[in-house]
């Protein structure tokens, strides 16, 4: 039913937005050329700033292209801009051409008509990406993308955990809170409003709601007190057990990454599959650590690039975002060597030789395999989160 | 004395004018912009109406009288302990040889960016941290680090900590500068003559002058620790955090519509600055008042001083933990891994500093280019209205350039949104003049604050000698004022051009992603928390301001080598 449903919508998509004859992507390959793209992106993982400075190289080569690196700290610093330059009346020209975006900057920008678009119809890779069994490269946080961001890589829920410390970890919210009653103070999740930390939250309650379907449809006041009343019990009790007594929280992912490899926690939750199998390389953890997925499975999203509505450089920032769904680019962004991300794109549309690339790939040593990690789960409706949050804060909050 | 009247003197009134004029406008922006949307206005996001929506949301916000309760407490606390560590150290060692070292001792701890001597200290004190790794398993028997909340302690205290350790050498630095305008030597000789201890002395005589030239200072102190971000990130406790970091999350959150409360939030804030700044000043007022008869009273006489170890140890011990944590981040630079409870890594590299060193250059230039020039032009504004000051008495102009703190006070994201809007008006966002100009807003209140009480305590008798001597305006300026001012003018230089060093926001703002700086590769990279990238990163963010205060210490001694008195 999802499946026709997405299908359908693609298919109307592509409709509605039939290109016209200046829409050419000949005419946009021409007027990016000498262009320079300045791609805000955050900057905290060397690995993909190694890979955008890699990309930069080939649209160099391959178009004429002179993609910049924009290094930022926070998404919102970027949207802060776009938002300043609308507030001033700039409505062309602006300092921004491309970011890399997720789900909840995605939807505060669609709906405040800060994004230029629908333009993945324009992009002849698009036509790879597999929009059906990677349902979240068109619905982003349930919400549709509408052809107003362009996927770039797939993510999806991990626990990595150290195995010199832990011989088998807990493989279901149920069982995750039985484990840390035999082991209080070693596991915890960044703060409530950082995406990781509301994103462990949505997890359990994924598993602990009698009928998660209703999590793809908004919540409203009654359903919410009604469906999230499980989670509340379970994390009634864990929070006690957590790192500092649940009375602190580290401030982002990549902190919390630090209390994994300081041997402070025993488990963390990550969005990216080769976190772990990355930071190993690096010897920011332990070679002993690897990761898991819960048997009922993980929550899954996409990474996007957008383009500002008012980018002085929309051609250049389209091939850009044209050459990301390259069968080149997704390749050696999917070598654990170089970021190790999974591919948005279905392997079947591609060509042998193409097809090739992914099959020749190492694998990672703390990575699972796409089997292991399993059909990735829908991201509920953004007022989940939202009020998840909200919850979290009114009840926690001294 | 009447000044002569002089074409000079009448190009000096043009600096208060001049100094508005160039602040006036971004400074008006960040307000207003700041303002605006905490009554609600903000079309660009959809709100159209004033009201008091926007209040009415902040005041929702649970957790948010904790917040400001835990700013005050930790600012007026690192504040007043900052303090008393400066006057007591003064007074018990200002007669001793290394009172003359220390601001050498000293430079390298200023010149450590904030952020990175708060990483360096978390590191050192957390249960994972180095010194626990010293001793640990073989004295602790632990193997997996205790679960103790010492850094982000819910009362602050090891935030208040980070903050000593940056704030002391500050204040210590610009009580050095003050002792330069008092006859200190001839002084502390007529005390001890009357029979008073040293420190009795140094507190009797020395102290009320120095007071009041650094007080402007102690409120940047108090400002600063009560609006700093990053480092009450790493150390202060998150649940709930100090207002700072509270509105600071709220500007970031992907929803956009938290816009409006952070923005009366922002408010709120520059009135918990403000309110505390005045609460500062009264207690300042009640203190002079209480101390009138001790301090005429001829008391401490006979007794010495009794904690003269005491204070010694703990500007020490301060010292000692700075040195250690920036050391600490240095290893991290060289670690291939470093795992609890190693007390060293298990193996060394050098792959971090060859990977990174190409992309040192650039914004290495970049850096020192943009806070050479913000700083020297805040340096002459700075000097030219307080000459006018000096000489022309205080304009109306004069006395509006207090305005100017305010960028210190309004949290620096709302502000700069304002300030963007201002640039992106001008059509000169992105350019490297609006880069200079960004940081100037926040440089040139710490070069002005820093020069202003010194200049103010200058002996004008200098100056009618010179005048007389000289027979120029000018020429006195030249010949006699500036080089008096020489030790004061370039420690406002030095320090005007570690705050340069260390903008990130107004880098990224104003800069439009043209301009990296050494900072915005720090602070970007270092949202990755890879200790090895941000030990790298915290050296060469010191190297430069390092640099800049050892010629503030060196170049005065060597030019004027030959003068008695002013080395």
């Amino acid at each position: 039913m999802t499946r026709t449903f997405i299908a359908a919508f693609f298919l109307f998509c592509t409709s509605v937005h039939a290109m016209d004859a200046s829409d050419a992507w000949p005419g946009i390959l021409e007027k990016a050329r000498d262009q320079t793209v300045y791609f805000n992106a955050w900057a905290g993982d060397e690995n993909t700033n190694g890979f955008i400075a890699w990309a930069a190289g080939r649209v160099k080569a391959l178009y004429g292209v002179n993609l910049t690196h924009v290094k930022i700290a926070l998404t919102s610093e970027a949207v802060s801009r776009v938002v300043a330059e609308k507030a001033a009346g700039r409505h062309a020209g602006g300092s921004i051409d491309l970011i890399w975006i997720n789900g909840e900057n995605f939807l505060s920008m669609k709906e405040q008509g800060l994004l230029f678009g629908p333009f993945t119809q324009r992009l002849p890779n698009y036509a790879l990406v597999d929009n059906v069994g990677k349902p979240s490269t068109v619905i982003d946080f349930t919400v549709p993308v509408d052809g107003m961001e362009s996927p770039w890589r797939m993510a999806q829920i991990v626990y990595a955990y150290d195995t010199a410390r832990l011989k088998d970890p807990p493989r279901s919210i149920a069982a995750m809170l039985a484990w840390a009653r035999q082991n209080p103070g070693r596991i915890t999740h960044p703060r409530i409003r950082n995406f990781l930390g509301s994103t462990f939250l949505k997890q359990a309650l994924y598993e602990l709601a009698e009928d998660p379907k209703v999590l793809q449809t908004p919540a409203t006041d009654a359903s919410f007190a009604r469906v999230t009343a499980p989670l509340w019990r379970w994390y009634d009790e864990l929070k006690p057990l957590m790192w500092r007594k649940g009375e602190q929280f580290p401030e982002t992912g990549p902190a919390m990454r630090q209390l994994l490899a300081d041997g402070e926690i025993d488990i963390m939750i990550s969005f990216n599959p080769n976190e772990a199998t990355t930071a190993i390389g690096k010897g920011i953890l332990p070679d002993t650590v690897r990761t898991f997925v819960l048997a009922k499975g993980t929550i899954g999203n996409t990474s996007f690039v957008a383009i500002p509505y008012n980018a002085a450089h929309k051609e250049g920032a389209m091939v850009v975002a044209n050459f990301l769904l390259s069968p080149e680019s997704q390749a050696h962004a999917m070598n654990p060597s170089t970021m190790g991300n999974f591919t948005v794109l279905d392997l079947n549309r591609l060509a042998p030789a193409d097809r090739k690339r992914f099959e020749d790939l190492p694998k990672g040593v703390a990575t699972l395999s796409a089997a292991e990690l399993g059909r990735p789960l829908l991201e509920p409706h953004p007022s989940w989160m939202n009020g998840i949050v909200a919850e979290w804060e009114h009840r926690y909050t001294k | 004395m009447t000044p002569p009247v002089s074409r000079g003197s009448s190009l000096l009134r043009l600096f208060p004018a001049i100094t508005l004029a160039v602040f006036l406008a971004p400074v008006a922006a960040g307000l207003v912009a700041t303002a605006l949307p905490a009554f609600g206005y903000l079309p660009a996001l959809g709100g159209r109406t004033i009201d008091l929506d926007s209040w009415r949301k902040l005041l929702a916000i649970p957790g948010l009288a904790a917040s400001v309760r835990l700013t005050l407490q930790t600012g007026v606390l690192a504040t007043m302990l900052a303090l008393a560590v400066v006057i007591g150290f003064c007074s018990v060692m200002h007669h001793t040889r290394l009172f003359r070292r220390t601001q050498v001792v000293l430079s390298p701890l200023l010149a450590t960016p904030h952020v990175a001597v708060a990483i360096g200290l978390a590191f050192l004190i957390a249960p994972s941290g180095w010194a626990s790794r010293l001793v640990s398993p073989w004295l602790t028997g632990w193997t997996r680090p205790p679960d103790v909340a010492v850094v982000h302690d819910a009362q602050g205290l090891s935030f208040v900590l980070g903050l000593l350790l940056k704030e002391i050498p500050y204040l210590m630095l610009m009580t050095l500068s003050a002792l330069n305008q008092v006859r200190a030597a001839e002084t502390l000789v007529t005390a001890r003559a009357l029979g008073y201890a040293p420190a009795a002395a140094w507190l009797k005589t020395i102290l009320p002058q120095v007071y009041s030239q650094i007080r402007l200072p102690i409120y940047a102190v108090l400002a600063f620790s009560m609006s700093v971000v990053d480092v009450a990130v790493v150390l202060a406790p998150n649940q709930p955090p100090p207002l700072s970091v509270l509105l600071f999350r709220l500007f970031t959150d992907r929803d956009l519509s938290l816009v409006f409360p952070a923005a009366a939030g922002a408010c709120l804030q520059l009135l918990v600055v403000a309110a505390a700044i005045g609460l500062w000043r009264a207690a300042e007022i009640a203190v002079s008042v209480a101390s009138r008869r001790w301090l005429t009273g001829g008391g401490g006489k006979k007794t010495g001083w009794p904690l003269r170890g005491a204070w010694a140890s703990i500007m020490a011990a301060l010292v000692a933990l700075s040195f250690l944590g920036t050391v600490s981040l240095g290893m991290w630079s060289f670690a291939k891994t470093w795992f609890f409870p190693e007390a060293l890594p298990a193996a060394w590299t050098l792959s971090h500093w060859s990977r990174h060193a190409p992309d040192l250059v650039w914004p290495g230039v970049v850096t020192l280019g943009t806070g050479l020039a913000a700083t020297l032009i805040g340096l002459a504004l700075a000097v030219g209205c307080l000459q006018n000051e000096r000489v022309n008495g205080l304009g109306s102009a004069a006395r509006a350039l207090w305005l100017l703190y305010t960028p210190l006070l309004v949290p620096q994201i709302a502000f700069l949104f304002g300030a963007q809007m201002l640039l992106v008006r001008m059509n000169v966002d992105g350019t490297w003049i609006a880069l200079v100009w960004s940081h100037l807003l926040f440089v040139f209140p710490y070069v002005f604050l820093s020069l202003a009480d010194p200049w103010r305590s200058f002996d004008l008798r200098y100056r009618t000698s010179a005048l007389a001597l000289t027979g120029s305006p000018l020429r006195a300026f030249l010949r006699v004022e500036l080089p008096l001012m020489l030790k004061p003018a370039l420690f406002a230089l030095a320090i005007g051009f570690a705050v340069s060093v260390g903008q990130y926001l107004p880098t990224v703002f104003a800069g439009g992603g043209r301009f990296t700086t050494l900072t915005v590769e720090a602070v970007t990279l270092s949202s990755g928390n890879d200790p090895r990238v941000t030990g790298i990163y915290a050296l060469v963010q010191a190297a430069l301001p390092l640099a800049m205060y050892l010629f503030a210490i060196a170049a005065p001694a060597w030019r004027y080598r030959h003068r008695k008195g002013m080395g």
